[in-house]
């Protein structure tokens, strides 16, 4: 990736973003989803949205999906 | 986590809730010692997840040894504080466990962002436009080609944007603040900067597609 393309990520905004506080709500549904294999990006996308755009809340998502790896019998 | 784990008795599954989480939510509003016992399985299981994820984190943000582990101890302490008030809140979408993996994960993820203004690695005001071409990859020895690009970038953040969004900006993207550190300082949070930022992105693209620097989004998608 060139740096035109990476900044023009960085600015690309998703209409379909539906911000920090949903997807935060919402996270532990859509992780247990993810860890079992369905296509959340399909049913949530506007959680999906987010999750690309937003470090912390990626970040938090990775977290948890290796909290539930885990704690996996 | 299967229900052969645990030594509690069974007891009816509420409605939408799988068996597992019905066990848990039982254990936890009994009184006596089946609810200590849960609540003693349910902060081992906190705390190994905390571990974990500050394990996962720590070098990133240069906490080790026994501040990470003491950041972990205190995530899994107040999350399962916050999972015990809160348990009346779980409403069976996902597995109980999960639910309350992510009070941990938020806890791990707070305490971090605190700890970074214990020693903040720049001033919060400073702009160090010079590390743009490097955040975003440009080659130093195609310069001519990005100049006049960074140059108007850096124009609509002084034209465009609000004080407020200006500032997040230039902390978040110039200085590398981490958005919950900043929301700390800022006595804000994690959704209002996000926000803000996303807001801020969009008239800073939007900018520089009105000058040619960038293409439009049916451009760009096709």
């Amino acid at each position: 990736m060139n740096g035109w393309t990476a900044l023009d990520r960085f600015l690309h905004t998703d209409p379909r973003d539906v911000g920090c506080a949903e997807a935060m709500d919402m996270l532990h549904v859509y992780a247990d989803l993810a860890a079992a294999g369905v296509p959340v990006e399909q049913r949530y996308p506007g959680i999906a949205a987010h999750l690309r755009a937003c470090g912390p809340c990626g970040e938090d998502f990775e977290g948890l999906l290796a909290a539930i790896a885990g704690e996996a019998p | 986590m299967t229900s052969s784990h645990h030594g509690w008795d069974e007891v009816p599954t509420a409605r939408g809730v799988d068996p597992d989480s019905a066990r848990w939510l039982q254990a936890l509003s009994d009184e006596g010692p089946r609810r200590e016992s849960a609540q003693a399985e349910l902060y081992a299981m906190l705390l190994r997840a905390a571990r974990r994820e500050a394990a996962r984190r720590g070098p990133g943000v240069r906490i080790t040894g026994p501040e990470l582990e003491d950041l972990a101890y205190q995530a899994a302490g107040d999350a399962l504080l916050a999972i015990t008030q809160k348990a009346g809140q779980f409403r069976g979408e996902s597995r109980f466990t999960t639910w309350a993996c992510k009070f941990v994960v938020f806890e791990v993820s707070a305490k971090i962002a605190r700890h970074f203004w214990r020693h903040p690695t720049r001033p919060l005001d400073a702009e160090n436009w010079d590390r743009l071409p490097d955040r975003f990859g440009f080659d130093p020895a195609r310069e001519s080609e990005w100049r006049d690009l960074l140059a108007a970038l850096r124009r609509a953040v002084d034209t465009e944007l609000t004080p407020r969004q200006r500032e997040v900006f230039v902390a978040v993207a110039l200085n590398d603040v981490p958005p919950d550190a900043l929301a700390i300082k800022l006595g804000s949070n994690r959704n209002a900067l996000y926000k803000m930022m996303f807001d801020a992105r969009r008239k800073l693209r939007a900018a520089l597609v009105a000058n040619g620097y960038l293409h439009d989004e049916e451009s760009r998608c096709s």
